[in-house]
């Protein structure tokens, strides 16, 4: 059985009788069906607390039967805070309550209600300070108490994917106003994208009931549905929610596991309306619940909502309630009609079933049983009566109709106006931009003829807007409504309070009201500090009772107290959803899997992965052998990352003049020059080598983390020059290596086409040619400070190339070596590394680089500035440095400080030991007077000893450059 | 229980003070006119009239108090910077913040969680280690620490190497706290509210009468005032006011992004930064994880939302902390960050001889609003600029001595 509450067919559209389902709640076995929600199984089986509240550990229980509400947030296994009225059940799972400590029924918190006069809005703001650091205790209770579901660390990602859709004219809500407008979108041509958050399209089609016969909405529904399944050009998106509409008509829609990135030409909001609670005392026990959610357990789930019921209403919704509660056994006591003389086409019918109608009155209390679990009864006074006059009904279940909100936070999103409207007495919507509609109860209007007319309405317009037009003309709808609808001001405030506001932070009445007096007038200040809407729910059913609280407690009108600002998303969206498979792209060199095989250890280098170096063992000894093994032999090196760009054009050395601090106007074809790049500011921002192939054409290097930016920056610049030129970024075409070691020419010269003898390819010389078949540009270049020999080739031959190296040199013991001992050796070079060496702030006069700077040109970016500094005292200086005393296992560590009595003067940049100098040698910043060389100035080491470090000439080894040049 | 909330149950009425008064007529003229009811406006009111007596002082403000940048930011309060100058000016924030619930009376809810500043690439490390330094010279606690300690610190960072961006190590600075943006925004309203200040909200300044370099008048939307002397704490719209001055600032204004989750029990305790993936990312008292991530990718005066900044930031969020995958987003939102080309402040003097400026505030400046008050306050009672804010001027842009914090920001920008 699943359970005493489950009615017979023909309710219960969403689930399926034939198909039982077992779940656990709280530690014990039930049964539900395949199409139950959480919520509806449980309510079947007469179980009806479902969690507890955020602060008073209120027991509560279901209130719209939407998923709008927090009263019924659960804990799943891997997920906490799931809607129980929403998430459908599944076999085996288990769900518990939250925010209980102990027990569901036996909380040991629940105490926290009768501390409530302690506990002032804003009680934190107004205590727990004194003495000083009382805080640091008090809020790790605090914290343990607040919070609402667990999050398990086993949790994993489980796969979540995304799409990109595309259509003319999305409509988000298949309520009778989605489904109109889509069809008559789909009509006039366009293609139409429904989107319904709901199992089954209708929306309210599916629970409501008219002013007439029951039957009446389920033709209109089947009639509807069958024009949306004749149409091909409407895709329907059921289960699916809209959860944002971001710039330029960007709907995330959140579909399963997958987000669907919708871009529409133009979007039909129809998202209904939300019923709203009357703010009464005890409005939160359990068994009180929205008119629209008992319609929702009957028909959507086919459970009866209560035994015996009083339903409380302003509107003619509330007698479709009754009768809908009448028909399915349940016990009406009253209606209780806060109007006067409401007419209504089912008074009658109510009058068969002997109902007892109470005018003029409202529901000013719920009643709750000695255990605090469940509503018993309700207090009912006649309006303009005093309380003493308040007489009981009796029952098990109050539903409310006294009034609705527009469900218009995808409008908020977009820009659209939210404000109180007197006539309407509720929020309306008004500014909605270009193209985005809205039609149905979302704009106010409830009559069912009229929400129709709207949806064609909009449905019409949005299509035109997409460029589909309507084959006849399309009669506006009548104006909104609501105001037939909507109680005034439904809040009843009791002299025992209790009377909750918002839910998800159980607020009272009072408590805004103090709030107010407190100071805090302004709506979001009143939000900020009193929390309210501030929940899960996000102010669906506090925000309206929270202006009209706001605007008596202020005297203004609460049509322009405005209310808070609504942002996305619509309803909560996982971490997973979003981050979908999260792409991380990883840049390989060609020669990549090469360096696995040879034992390399991979380091990130912006987004490529380089050898830091090879094999395991000892790092820095690793590190100083490859060294060595440059120095003595002949070592490899991968260069790949290396950005390269191709500048050609007749324009291009102006081009390299402009944007580079030296002069490339004399540079002759088939030669190499340094490049050096700063930005407007002066600042060192990369460098490389600018290669000339031709008159008008340069193949000019830059970092491997700075290429992209280099790019950008050329592109960005020549969009204003206009210079007849071209770039490319062709980093990824070409791969490269630098073979580099007095030996480095007894390996390629057999190789190659190329005569790479001194005389007739010096250094700095560039050469095109091949090796072993393989087309390459060859340059000679000194970083390591060697004999050397950089060698591109097309990316596809990067294997090739590194295999033919690495064999023809394997007789004379030629070693692969990775960016750590490319480091060490550069750094006896005294060349520096752009980032390492140089910062944020580093222009070339401080890097002792003055001579890397043309001053005949008239301009390159940064020039003006450069101009400035050069007339200004340098501040700082990057010197060399030898540690004279220091071993090789007591290095400075880079970043550490330079210290001159007692003040910071300056940091070490690059450091290391040096196996060939056997020394240890650096770069650091040090203040200018500090810079001449054989002065002395002192580091601090990180256990606070100080170090005393000798100026030193640049470079350390070969000064005179003799290895690399011959 | 604490006594006051004691007394408070006990008492027959409500409430005992209020915090920010009631609405009121502008006067014809103040002493000293703040633009601006954030954070930065209100602590400069509130040692205006708390600690230098002057108080015929009104903060204008065009909304409401707290409800630009002081209610939009992450709350994340540090000194762990690398110059010297922001190193001694936001530890000097941190040691007033330490004392400024007291001081207000007027709990902000400082929890000192401890500030972990993950570093994925070797230079990250070396950058860390630059600021562990530089600090640790000048006295701020902050240390270089690797995986084995990170573990302990926070146990529910995903550390191994199976990932994208391994971690390598972190700059821990043990000070590293969050408050309640709000309530400090309000404990200064309402303690420069007791000491004289007027608080105008829903007050806009539309333009400025300008003689001599000097302003003589402002033109609100409730009309006109005359003003000794002007500060603008308006971060965000700093250029446009002042403009309105007449002059202008090296800023460009770019939205920055944030949200938070639905609120879960407690399970993170530090702040967590990483500035390869662009995340922080700390948990409040109320249980929501707060995050934010790198600025947009342009300059806009607008602060809608965006969802590839979601999307972006929740794929690297994951990366660090995988269980929060089931966990869901509650809310987005976005402020505007004046960003400053050395990603510094400005403060102090302006070329309008009686009006003063604290811009450039960029996505810092939050942790500097008591340090900011105090000594914008002194600058005005005294016409000395203080030694802190010094450095700041905005005159350093053409002088080229410029305080380089880019790699002190957070993330990436």
């Amino acid at each position: 059985m699943t359970g005493v509450n489950r009615l017979d067919a023909p309710v219960g559209l969403l689930i399926d009788r034939t198909q039982q389902i077992n779940f656990r709640f709280e530690g014990q076995d039930y049964q539900g069906f395949k199409g139950d929600s959480i919520a509806s199984a449980l309510c079947a089986n007469d179980r009806w607390v479902i969690s507890r509240s955020f602060k008073y550990h209120r027991p509560r229980g279901v209130l719209t039967m939407a998923g709008y509400d927090s009263n019924t947030l659960v804990q799943l296994d891997h997920e906490p805070n799931v809607h129980a009225d929403k998430m459908m059940l599944s076999e085996g799972l288990n769900v518990l309550g939250q925010n209980y400590s102990g027990s569901l029924d036996q909380d040991r918190r629940s105490w926290l209600g009768h501390l409530s006069a302690f506990l002032p809005v804003g009680f934190y703001y107004k205590a727990f300070y004194k003495p000083r650091g009382a805080w640091r205790l008090w809020s790790s209770l605090i914290r343990n108490y607040a919070g609402l579901g667990k999050v398990s660390l086993a949790t994993t990602q489980e796969y979540s994917d995304k799409s990109y859709a595309f259509c003319d004219v999305a409509v988000i809500g298949g309520g009778c106003a989605g489904l109109r407008a889509a069809i008559q979108a789909a009509n006039q041509g366009a293609e139409v994208t429904l989107i319904d958050e709901n199992t089954a399209l209708g929306g309210a089609l599916c629970y409501a009931r008219t002013n007439s016969a029951e039957s009446e909405s389920k033709e209109i529904r089947q009639t509807l549905l069958a024009k949306v399944a004749e149409q091909e050009n409407i895709l329907v998106l059921t289960n699916a929610v809209a959860n944002g509409i971001y710039s330029d008509n960007w709907v995330a829609v959140i579909h399963g596991r997958r987000l669907v990135k919708l871009r529409a030409k133009a979007i039909v909001v129809a998202t209904g309306a939300m019923e709203q609670p009357a703010v009464f005392r005890n409005n939160d026990l359990p068994g009180v619940m929205m008119g629209s959610a008992a319609q929702r357990l009957i028909r959507l789930y086919g459970v009866r909502p209560g035994r015996s019921a009083v339903v409380f209403t302003s509107n003619n919704f509330g007698y479709g309630v009754a009768l809908d509660l009448l028909e399915c056994g349940t016990t009406v006591e009253a209606v209780v009609d806060t109007r006067e003389n409401p007419t209504n086409s089912l008074t009658p019918l109510l009058k068969e079933y002997d109902v007892k109608l109470v005018t003029g009155a409202n529901v000013i209390a719920g009643i709750s049983t000695p255990k605090g679990d469940h509503v018993m009864g309700v207090e009912v006074v006649a309006q303009n009566r005093p309380l003493t006059e308040a007489f009981r009904i009796s029952c098990d279940l109050l539903c409310v109709s006294t009034g609705f909100v527009p469900s218009s936070q995808l409008l908020s999103h977009v820009g659209a106006n939210v404000a109180y409207d007197r006539s309407l007495a509720t929020f309306a919507v008004s500014d909605i931009p270009s193209g985005i509609f809205a039609a149905g109860s979302v704009l106010n209007r409830h009559n069912l003829r009229t929400v129709g007319d709207d949806g064609t309405y909009a449905g019409s317009a949005a299509a035109t807007f997409a460029g589909y037009k309507a084959a006849g003309n399309i009669q506006p709808p009548d104006p909104p409504d609501a105001a037939e609808y909507n109680h005034r001001s439904p809040i009843f405030e009791h002299p025992s309070g209790r009377e909750f506001v918002d839910f998800d932070e159980d607020l009272e009445v009072h408590d805004l009201r103090d709030a107010v007096s407190d100071g805090y007038e302004q709506i979001e200040l009143l939000k900020r500090y009193s929390t309210l809407g501030m929940g899960p729910s996000q102010g669906r059913h506090s925000s309206l009772p929270g202006v009209l609280i706001a605007s008596e407690s202020t005297g203004r009108d609460p049509s322009i107290l405005g209310r808070t600002t609504v942002r996305p998303p619509y309803t909560g969206v996982k971490f997973g959803t979003l981050a979908g498979r999260s792409f991380e792209p990883v840049r390989l060199s060609p020669m990549h899997y090469r360096h696995l095989e040879a034992g390399a250890k991979m380091m990130p280098a912006g987004l490529w992965m380089r050898p830091a170096y090879y094999g395991s063992g000892n790092r820095d000894s690793i590190i100083r052998e490859e060294a060595l093994s440059v120095r003595n032999g002949v070592g490899l090196i991968d260069v790949s990352t290396l950005g390269g760009l191709e500048i050609r054009g007749p324009d291009s050395v102006e081009f390299l003049n402009r944007m580079y601090t030296f002069s490339y106007a004399k540079q002759q074809v088939g030669r190499s020059r340094y490049v050096l790049m700063t930005d407007r500011s002066g600042v060192i921002v990369d460098d490389g080598v600018a290669c000339r192939l031709s008159d008008n054409h340069f193949y000019v290097t830059a970092t491997t983390s700075g290429v992209q930016g280099v790019y950008q920056e050329m592109l960005w610049y020549n969009a204003q020059w206009q210079l007849s030129v071209d770039v490319t970024n062709v980093t990824a075409a070409w791969c490269g290596v630098n073979i580099a070691g007095p030996l480095s020419r007894d390996v390629i010269k057999a190789l190659t086409n190329v005569d790479v003898s001194s005389s007739s390819f010096p250094y700095m010389a560039v050469r095109e040619g091949f090796i072993a078949d393989i087309p390459a540009r060859f340059m000679r270049v000194g970083f390591v400070g060697e004999l050397g020999f950089e060698i591109h080739v097309p990316s596809t031959y990067g294997e090739a190339l590194w295999d033919v190296l690495m064999d023809a040199g394997k007789a004379i013991g030629i070693t692969p070596f990775g960016v750590e001992a490319q480091r060490l050796l550069r750094l006896e070079k005294g060349h520096i590394i752009i980032g390492q060496d140089t910062d944020g702030l580093t222009h070339p006069y401080e890097a002792d680089m003055a001579w890397a700077i043309s001053r005949k040109k008239p301009y390159f970016v940064g020039s003006r500035s450069i101009e400035i500094q050069a007339k200004r005292s340098t501040a700082r200086k990057l010197v060399g440095f030898v540690m004279p005393d220091a071993d090789k296992d007591s290095v400075p560590e880079e970043c550490q400080l330079v210290v001159r009595d007692g003040d910071i003067s300056g940091r070490v940049t690059s450091a290391a030991f040096s196996p060939i100098l056997e020394k240890v040698i650096g770069l650091a910043y040090v203040e200018f007077d500090q810079a001449k060389v054989e002065n002395t100035f002192t580091i601090k080491f990180a256990d606070g000893r100080f170090g005393i470090a000798h100026v030193t000439a640049l470079p350390f080894f070969d000064p005179e450059g003799k290895r690399q040049e011959v | 229980m604490p006594f006051g909330l004691i007394k408070h149950g006990l008492a027959k009425t409500y409430p005992f003070r209020r915090d920010i008064p009631a609405p009121h007529e502008l006067k014809d003229s103040y002493d000293v006119v703040i633009i601006g009811g954030g954070g930065h406006g209100l602590a400069t009111a509130y040692y205006l009239a708390q600690k230098f007596g002057i108080d015929n002082v009104a903060v204008l403000e065009k909304g409401y108090l707290g409800g630009g940048n002081t209610g939009r930011n992450t709350a994340i309060i540090r000194s762990n910077y690398l110059t010297t100058e922001g190193v001694r000016f936001y530890d000097e924030s941190v040691r007033l913040y330490r004392e400024l619930s007291n001081e207000l009376d007027f709990n902000i809810l400082y929890s000192e969680r401890g500030h972990l500043t993950l570093a994925h690439t070797d230079s990250a490390l070396r950058s860390m280690r630059w600021r562990a330094e530089v600090n640790k010279h000048l006295g701020v606690e902050s240390e270089l620490v690797f995986p084995d300690d990170i573990a302990k610190l926070c146990s529910c960072l995903n550390l191994s190497d199976d990932v994208r961006y391994p971690i390598l190590g972190a700059l821990y600075h043990a000070p590293g706290a969050i408050a309640r943006h709000d309530a400090v925004a309000w404990g200064y309203a309402a303690g420069a509210s007791r000491h004289g200040v007027e608080l105008h909200q829903e007050t806009e300044v539309l333009s400025m009468d300008i003689s001599d370099n000097a302003v003589t008048g402002i033109v609100t939307n409730r009309g006109r005032i005359k003003c000794g002397y002007i500060v603008q704490a308006v971060a965000g719209f700093s250029s446009l006011l002042s403009k309105m001055a007449g002059f202008q600032l090296p800023i460009r204004t770019i939205p920055l992004q944030a949200c938070v989750s639905q609120p879960l029990k407690p399970i993170l305790d530090p702040i967590v930064v990483s500035g390869s993936l662009h995340v922080y990312v700390s948990q409040s008292d109320r249980g929501e994880f707060v995050m934010g991530g790198s600025t947009d990718p342009y300059p806009l005066y607008s602060t809608r939302s965006s969802l590839e900044f979601m999307e972006g930031l929740m794929a690297h969020i994951l990366e660090l902390f995988p269980f929060l995958s089931e966990t869901k987003v509650l809310r987005q939102w976005a402020g505007m960050a004046d960003m400053t080309p050395d990603f510094a402040p400005i403060m102090g003097l302006s070329p309008v001889s009686n009006y003063y400026i604290d811009a450039g505030w960029g996505t810092w400046g939050f942790k500097a609003t008591p340090v900011c008050g105090l000594r914008m306050a002194e600058l005005v009672a005294t016409g000395i600029v203080p030694d802190v804010l010094r450095p700041f001027a905005l005159g350093r842009f053409s002088a080229f001595d410029l305080v380089g914090e880019k790699g002190a920001a957070s993330v990436g920008h």
